[in-house]
């Protein structure tokens, strides 16, 4: 138990490493959220000059935009620290070790969890410093949101990397362009009532849509509705065992075909 | 074909494969091979480019799944107990690089964790007063040069001292300087230690200094085993090299 937890560790050590002595990735990371987060805020503010509606809840944009960035950067961080490997041809290295395949998982979805909170947690810093804006102010029930959101990006985040394990770096498109296939029909900005009927189920199998829904009606409404956090809760719990089960797959893929060195030359 | 026996008492095997393929398709990449090796010997695998050493390599290190027989490690079955087995081996390679923006402490620290290292600082600095790199634990693997990155990469490849060590072309790309450096600390830790290596190598000269053994591999099969002057010997031939040229182009004009 105690080396499974240093193993883990240790692929945590080597992500740290990597920020300390790369700081263009540390900036990397606080830089888009940041100014994402700040366009939002200027656009609130001059809507809620001009709108009831953002006058009501003029929060709503800038909580749409980090919630937003926190499932991106949820599924980025998960798939760029696997890139990492793949970038420095370590993969052959880890493969060979005795690092378990879920050891591995555990390990992308801590360093996903540390670089989410520094893009983020600035980010957040940055809309109450700058616009006033607490995200705490509105109560446990947004940060369960949040948990939720970061979870469907983990999941997602692991099932890009089952593709990179399977494809190599020519997969790693998917990386950057997967969740804005999304976006659209996740309502991120506007309720889903407004995608035409024939779509709108497809948008009911995205948790994100829950989460993105229960937070306009706590800013309109001030309503917290749980149901809507329950089925975020219950498709997240099916998408993060699928995204494991993909990436194990994957992996026990990759043994039969050779890919584990191959992919790292 | 030889009858060459690279065993010689069971107790002392600590890699056996029992007729090994492992096919892609209709591709057979390796078929049905044997083999033994004994504690504290070398083996060397040899043959042209695509004859499947690699792929032996991958298969005895557990990250390749065989399509067909038997490979023990340390008297386990390696997919069985790769878990366990995997504490025991380690392995370099110039193809399979470590982080280039990490420092050479740093990387050496991460791999300590994964392998579970006792008294990891006191590893390192061992490690790095052997393999002359001390100078470099604060400098980032990106930055050194091929010599450097081989004795980085020994470092970590014994930073568990394995028991079984895989070597795919340590000396690739290095000086004969520098490559003489390693091949003469690769045996001195290998007699002090009485780790087994294997390795896979296109350089005779290395082979028939470093090796006990030699398989000699052509289109995934055993051509001819046995030890470097053996082989040398039975084939009336000066040196390991004109017995790998002669024995791959009978291979490649057989077919």
């Amino acid at each position: 138990m105690i080396l499974f937890i240093r193993r883990i560790y240790a692929m945590i050590l080597r992500h740290i490493y990597l920020f300390m002595v790369s700081w263009p990735r540390v900036l990397e990371l606080i830089y888009w959220p940041f100014l994402n987060m700040v366009l939002w805020a200027f656009m609130s503010k001059f809507l809620a000059q001009n709108s009831n509606i953002f006058l009501l809840a003029s929060g709503v944009l800038i909580a749409s935009v980090i919630m937003w960035d926190t499932l991106f950067r949820g599924q980025l961080g998960v798939t760029l620290s696997f890139i990492e490997e793949l970038w420095s041809r370590n993969l052959g290295n880890i493969a060979v070790s005795p690092l378990k395949p879920i050891e591995l998982i555990l390990s992308l979805i801590v360093a996903s969890l540390i670089r989410t909170l520094i893009g983020v947690g600035g980010a957040g810093l940055a809309a109450y410093f700058l616009f006033d804006f607490q995200i705490p102010s509105y109560g446990l029930g947004f940060i369960l949101f949040f948990i939720n959101l970061i979870v469907m990006g983990w999941s997602l985040g692991l099932a890009i990397c089952a593709l990179l394990i399977r494809f190599g770096l020519s997969a790693e498109t998917f990386a950057w362009a997967a969740l804005f296939f999304i976006q659209p029909l996740c309502g991120v900005f506007y309720p889903i009532s407004i995608l035409p009927e024939w779509l709108q189920p497809v948008s009911m199998l995205i948790p994100a849509t829950y989460i993105f829904e229960g937070m306009r009606l706590t800013f309109f409404e001030g309503v917290f509705q749980v149901d809507l956090l329950l089925k975020a809760c219950f498709i997240n719990l099916i998408y993060i065992f699928i995204g494991i089960s993909l990436l194990l797959y994957s992996y026990s893929f990759a043994k039969k075909k050779g890919l584990l060195l191959g992919n790292a030359e | 074909m030889s009858n060459h026996k690279i065993m010689e008492t069971p107790l002392d095997i600590v890699v056996s494969v029992r007729n090994v393929s492992k096919n892609y398709g209709d591709i057979k990449a390796v078929n049905s091979i044997s083999f033994s090796i004994e504690k504290s010997h070398t083996l060397g695998l040899l043959g042209s480019n695509g004859a499947g050493k690699t792929t032996i390599i991958m298969m005895l290190m557990g990250i390749l799944k065989s399509s067909s027989g038997t490979i023990n490690i340390l008297n386990k079955n390696i997919y069985k107990y790769r878990n366990q087995i995997s504490k025991e081996i380690n392995f370099a390679s110039p193809f399979v690089e470590l982080p280039h923006k990490l420092t050479v402490l740093q990387n050496l620290t991460v791999f300590g964790h994964i392998y579970g290292v006792k008294n990891l600082s006191y590893k390192i600095e061992k490690l790095a007063q052997d393999l002359d790199i001390k100078d470099l634990l604060k400098r980032r693997v990106g930055r050194l040069s091929a010599g450097q990155k081989t004795r980085v990469s020994i470092a970590k490849s014994l930073i568990n001292d394995p028991k079984i060590l895989f070597l795919d072309e340590p000396t690739a790309s290095l000086d004969p300087d520098h490559a003489d450096w390693i091949r003469t600390y690769l045996e001195e830790y290998k007699n002090n230690s009485g780790a087994t290596f294997i390795l896979a190598s296109h350089n005779m000269p290395e082979v028939e200094r470093m090796c006990n053994n030699v398989i000699m591999m052509g289109r995934g099969k055993v051509i001819d085993q046995g030890s470097p002057a053996d082989l040398i010997r039975r084939y009336k031939r000066n040196n390991l090299e004109q017995v790998f040229l002669q024995l791959a182009r009978n291979d490649r004009y057989s077919n």
